[in-house]
């Protein structure tokens, strides 16, 4: 694989974009086994950034009717139910493993790792989605929510330069450039960014951009009231989920992984990354997404290629035709000739 | 809650489901993981018939002024006028088409506020602002007669940048997440560049005397061929995500796209010289047969966005090969050390 600046580890996208003088890149980590599925996430969203309404339906899939993220839907809440499968081991319940930053002050085993003692305690998950046996449910929820790709698709290939990289590392659109060309809809590896269908242009999540320029958390992390959507700077975030599922493992919930941290994956780390307890495809997320404009030189060098090769079979066909022609010609002449 | 469990295991690790109008898959399917079967990726909101329209108008203008350049070449001004005029009267569709599918049709414009090489849909705005007013004074110099010198210029400039109109449109599909598109990155430019030949080729045997149309016929040739072959090159890359190019509305238009772009270069190459009706029954079957190629890719492209197997499974495959791939590197150097070890005792 070639790198290039289309792909693989890049350690500050902001600097690089552009930004002299960038701060530290924030992001989200997405810790999704204390999400309690209460949505405050999705309310929170809408209500800050004003987002229209979109749909008001019943889908049977469990207690999700937000049904995927969209161009009205920047935070979505998925919903899985189901049963442990055969030969799964998980630990006892009532363990307490409950992250260091949630599990309040009653929890005296726990030693917290995070000294900042204004952390919220937890207002609703007081166990973890854990199975103990064959046939049992497990509810697994998770809020999702743009990556900010490091290598993001969906900027790469706006024409317009609508959207662009902050100077905090994230990816925003910009509403007053766009011209609905829908291009970044297909390229996200993700299916987060859409195109508005009252409107026609594309919107997706700015992680808040005009409360961080104010120095505020984003309203989802804001409002989650179970810190399982922590908002902070990305390195940061990367120690927490790494020392978060380490203790997991400690503990026996081998499921538990980390989606999305590792910079050198296929779109060089999100910027929002999560804790999962299943697969991601579980969860309705890629499994190894890759960003799609990684091929693009190697696409321009084959594009050339075929230009090429067009007008040189044309050309080839003037060539023999004018040849056979001028033979046949030179063949009738000469049995014309008495 | 037994019950409850049941239903919603299937609904999530469930087999998948098969709705194509009943057909059987011929290989049974192993389970995959999806979130009630939806999508794993957006299809895009792009119209078929304004996006794979362009796909095939902007081939048949780009090619066409390739032979409109070459007819004026070689002293057949017939076909160099008709070719002019049908690339003009094809980039102009193919420009409402594009503007009309904006969400914002105001805004086109914003489109050249920057040039960027990433954005495949940026440099199409540029070569398109490049090639059409070649295109337009090429025909207009060829039907008024005015200006040869000009007209000769916008042909030949019109014969370069041509070529790139033909070929950028496959990297615009597929500089995307979409399997199908995607995963023929490679082979796509040279199927759409094969297509367009056997659009433009096969205008030209509609409009032409068949005393000029020896190249048309030989270039239908080629394109037919070579469109066969970039496309099973493209199957064969796209491995599981290929039966998108084989089943339902993707697979009707791009079998009957295949027998009538073999059936309209047959028709040219044999008898396109001596019948005036054969060759202009050829020429229709091969522009039928690359319109039906773009609106087959188009279709095949949406059906493997539209279902997560497409995006799951290649990427399992990608990631457990890549896994299989570090732990036998990892044994390969674990050997070395062990060899150098040896040596060193
Ligand atoms: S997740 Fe999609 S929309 Fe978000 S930054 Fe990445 S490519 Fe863009
Ligand atoms: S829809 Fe808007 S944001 Fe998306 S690629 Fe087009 S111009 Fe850019």
């Amino acid at each position: 694989m070639t790198s290039h600046l289309l792909s693989g580890p890049e350690a500050d996208p902001a600097r690089d974009a552009g930004h002299e003088d960038a701060p530290p890149r924030v992001g989200f980590f997405t810790d999704t086994s204390v999400c309690i599925g209460c949505k405050a996430c999705e309310v929170a969203c809408k209500e800050w950034n004003a987002i229209p309404e979109d749909g008001l339906s019943l889908t049977g899939m469990s207690y999700d009717n937000t049904q995927s993220l969209g161009a009205s839907t920047w935070r979505h809440v998925a919903f899985i139910e189901q049963s442990v499968p055969a030969g799964r081991t998980a630990p006892a319940p009532g363990q307490d493993l409950l992250p260091d930053s949630v599990s309040g002050p009653g929890s005296a085993s726990v030693p917290p790792s995070v000294p900042d003692g204004r952390v919220p305690a937890p207002d609703g998950r007081t166990t973890l989605p854990l199975a103990s046996g064959d046939g049992e449910v497990r509810w697994l929820m998770s809020s999702d929510v743009c990556k900010h790709c490091t290598h993001a698709a969906c900027l790469d290939v706006c024409p317009t330069g609508s959207l662009f990289r902050t100077e905090f590392g994230t990816v925003v659109v910009q509403d007053d450039i766009c011209n609905g060309c829908g291009y970044c809809v297909p390229a996200c590896p993700y299916g987060v960014i859409e195109q508005r269908p009252s409107d026609g242009r594309a919107f997706k999540c700015t992680m808040c951009y005009d409360r961080l320029g104010a120095g505020q958390e984003p309203a989802c992390a804001k409002a989650c009231p179970t810190e399982s959507i922590q908002f902070g700077v990305l390195d940061e975030l990367r120690e927490r989920a790494a020392r978060r599922v380490g203790r997991l493992h400690a503990a026996g919930v081998t499921e538990a992984r980390l989606y999305g941290h590792e910079p050198d994956d296929g779109v060089g780390g999100d910027g929002a990354f999560f804790l999962l307890l299943d697969r991601p495809e579980v969860y309705g997320l890629p499994p190894d997404p890759v960003v799609t404009t990684r091929d693009l030189p190697a696409m321009w060098r084959h594009a050339a290629m075929a230009a090429l090769s067009l007008a040189g079979g044309i050309a080839l066909s003037f060539a023999a035709s004018t040849l056979t022609e001028g033979l046949t010609g030179a063949l009738a002449g000469r049995k014309e000739l008495p | 809650m037994r019950e409850r469990a049941d239903v919603t295991a299937d609904g999530t690790r469930g087999t998948r489901r098969h709705k194509r109008n009943g057909e059987e898959p011929m290989v049974p399917r192993a389970d995959f993981d999806s979130y009630y079967g939806r999508p794993v990726i957006k299809a895009p909101g792009w119209s078929a018939r304004d996006i794979a329209g362009y796909f095939f108008l902007g081939g048949l203008a780009g090619a066409g002024s390739v032979l409109a350049a070459g007819a004026q070449l070689t002293r057949r001004p017939a076909t160099a006028k008709a070719m002019k005029i049908s690339s003009l009267a094809a980039i102009t569709l193919s420009y409402a088409a594009l503007v009309n599918d904006l969400g914002r049709p105001g805004r086109f414009v914003n489109m050249l506020r920057v040039f960027k090489p990433t954005s495949p849909m940026s440099v199409g705005s540029w070569l398109l602002s490049g090639y059409g007013p070649c295109a337009g004074a090429a025909a207009f110099c060829a039907v008024t007669g005015r200006l040869p010198g000009a007209g000769a210029a916008a042909t030949a400039g019109a014969a370069v940048t041509g070529p790139a109109v033909a070929a950028y449109t496959a990297v615009l599909a597929a500089d995307t997440a979409v399997p199908a598109w995607h995963g023929a990155h490679r082979e796509l430019p040279y199927v759409f560049v094969a297509s367009a030949a056997a659009a433009a080729s096969g205008m030209a045997l509609v409009l032409a005397p068949v005393r000029e149309n020896g190249p048309a016929r030989c270039a239908a040739v080629l394109a037919a061929a070579g469109e066969m072959s970039a496309m099973s090159a493209a199957e064969r890359s796209l491995g599981m995500v290929a039966e998108t190019y084989r089943e339902g509305r993707a697979g009707r238009l791009l079998r009957a796209a295949r027998v009538l772009t073999t059936a309209g270069a047959a028709g040219a190459a044999v008898f396109g010289r001596q019948s005036r009706t054969v060759a202009v029954g050829s020429g229709a079957m091969l522009l039928a047969g690359s319109a039906c190629t773009r609106f087959g890719i188009f279709a095949a492209g949406i059906a493997s966005a539209e279902d997560p197997v497409y995006t799951v499974r290649p990427q399992r495959m990608a990631k457990e090969r890549t896994a299989q791939e570090r732990a036998a590197g990892e044994r390969e150097a674990r050997r070395g050390a062990a060899v150098v070890q040896d040596g060193g005792g």
